[in-house]
């Protein structure tokens, strides 16, 4: 089946700085994918151009092999969006957006379980001005809802959430993918990346670094395990870096933090009983997406 | 043009006291504040035999006009840019043009509710007679609603921020009242200088409205001024007018 969005080779500069240089990706029919990166890089600026947004300076977009600037109408109709900034009517209801937005579209969905779901129910009557960062947060994301899309295009999805509302937000997500909707989730939360996203584009400086999903990411950064231990008697520093696959060494207090490779834990246990020290409170852990996300964005030396 | 766009914008202009006072009512007000004045009802040789009041009720009808488009739309449409409304309604399948337009017949429409009750007012509080050329003044005040909404949509695409449109606003509505003969009416003002006023959008829609109330088709140059400004006003607004 044909991938429900493709972006092919898009470039978009702004007065002469490329913000978007060569990215490509296709997102399959109802996964949830992730576009990761630093601030600046290109995140936003990318999806802007898959939603009609912004004209691309070259290449090729497609949402549901459509052209999101010439048939922006048709587009509209089948992605639903939630931008990273936007406000309503500061005099406008919460009610009254849910209705004024579902008059868009053929087809909307019911506002009244989706307010629900989200928690706007109490709020029906407030105006947006009087609401809470959160509860407008919460609002775009119906809005984004409700014309029963195909797509949604999620630009920092969570940012200005507590945390309980932001976990209540992932399962909503999960919901609405399993009701076979494609996501496409815009964030900087690693967390959120790793729990939501069947694969990540991780974009930096306006080009994709890597295309993962999020352990095939982990498990490709250097430091893929990480392993910590007090030994009872010193090591010597050659025999430390001697190891295979190491990608780091930290020394603190007397501990040691090794990351590498599974290779590179197997023989850490050997070393340790060659010499037969102790490791005191051993730890074997897998990095997190965070430490690969680091791993891939990290500047190059100069 | 969307129905469930412009019931919710004549449902936002509801909410706002401000603009519902300054348009609909203050220029009626000021009517009845200048029909009070005794002097001001007795016939004036230097209006040509008519009362202050009679030559105030146009200049009532147009004040309605030029506080809504010059001052109100502008700051609303430009505030909705910088919030990033007309952005969010992008992407929808209705287009942004739908919150302009809805704002053009809600400020339009307050405009037009606002000359309909100085007329009234007028007529029934201070015996001014109405417009003797019925057709003629509806022309005229049609004309005239749409050149303050191009100017609005011009003062709009201009400001990059609500404060800025504000600041313009100002700057383009007291020229627009002196124009209209809020100070000095038309008929009043030494003949260079109504000629002069008479080439500026408000003068020329001043003195199409007193030749109708009088009786008079309105003249084709006042027409035609008014025509040619608006199609100015209105290119120069789809030429500069951004959506973010």
């Amino acid at each position: 089946m044909a991938p429900v969005i493709e972006v092919t080779d898009l470039r978009k500069s702004y007065g002469g700085r490329a913000a978007v240089d060569g990215v490509s990706f296709a997102v399959e029919e109802g996964e949830i994918f992730g576009i990761l990166g630093p601030n600046g890089a290109g995140k936003t600026t990318t999806v802007e151009c898959v939603e009609g947004l912004r004209v691309p300076d070259a290449g090729r977009v497609r949402v549901a092999g459509l052209d999101p600037v010439a048939d922006q109408e048709q587009v509209a109709r089948v992605l639903g969006a939630q931008l990273q900034q936007s406000e309503l009517q500061p005099k406008l209801t919460v009610r009254e957006a849910l209705e004024l937005y579902a008059a868009f579209y053929p087809r909307p969905a019911d506002w009244r379980p989706l307010a629900e779901r989200l928690g706007l129910t109490p709020k029906l009557d407030s105006r947006f001005a009087r609401l809470s960062g959160g509860q407008q947060q919460r609002l775009f994301i119906a809005l984004a809802l409700i014309g029963d899309p195909r797509i949604v295009v999620l630009d920092e999805l969570t940012t200005g959430l507590d945390p309980r509302a932001r976990r209540d937000t992932w399962h909503l997500i999960e919901d609405v993918r399993t009701s076979g909707v494609t996501v496409l989730l815009v964030t900087h939360f690693m967390e959120e990346a790793q729990r939501l996203c069947d694969r990540i584009a991780v974009i930096d400086k306006g080009q994709v670094a890597a295309l993962d999903t999020p352990t095939g990411l982990i498990r490709r950064s250097a430091g893929a395990t990480v392993v910590s231990f007090t030994p009872s008697a010193p090591l010597a520093e050659p025999d430390l870096y001697a190891l295979p696959a190491l990608a780091s060494v930290e020394h603190r207090d007397g501990r040691i933090t090794l990351t590498g490779t599974d290779e590179t834990v197997n023989a850490v246990i050997s070393l340790l009983a060659r010499h037969h020290v102790t490791a005191h409170q051993l730890r074997v852990t897998d990095a997190t997406l965070d430490d690969a996300f680091l791993d891939l964005t990290k500047e190059e030396a100069v | 043009m969307n129905t469930a766009v412009l019931r919710t914008e004549i449902r936002l202009f509801r909410r706002e006291p401000g603009g519902i006072f300054w348009i609909l009512l203050f220029p009626t007000l000021l009517l009845v504040i200048l029909g009070s004045i005794p002097s001001f009802r007795r016939p004036d040789d230097s209006l040509g035999g008519l009362r202050t009041i009679d030559v105030y009720v146009p200049v009532a009808v147009l004040l309605g006009l030029i506080v809504g488009g010059l001052q109100s739309m502008p700051q609303t449409l430009t505030g909705y840019r910088e919030r990033g409304i007309l952005r969010r309604m992008a992407t929808t399948p209705v287009r942004p043009a739908a919150l302009l337009s809805a704002q053009m017949v809600v400020y339009g429409g307050a405009a037009l509710g606002s000359a309909l009750l100085s007329l009234a007012v007028g007529r029934l509080g201070f015996d001014v007679r109405l417009p003797e050329q019925p057709f003629g003044y509806a022309l005229a005040l049609v004309l005239a609603v749409l050149v303050a909404l191009a100017l609005g949509a011009v003062i709009s695409a201009l400001s990059r921020t609500t404060k800025i449109a504000g600041a313009i606003g100002s700057a383009v509505f007291f020229p627009a009242m002196f124009c209209a003969g809020v100070w000095l009416p038309v008929q009043a003002m030494p003949d260079v200088l109504a000629r002069i006023v008479g080439c500026t959008p408000f003068g020329a829609a001043a003195q199409a409205l007193n030749q109708a109330a009088a009786g008079h088709w309105p003249g084709w140059t006042h027409l035609g001024v008014l025509s040619v400004w608006i199609l100015l006003l209105t290119g120069a607004a789809g030429r500069w007018f951004r959506w973010e």
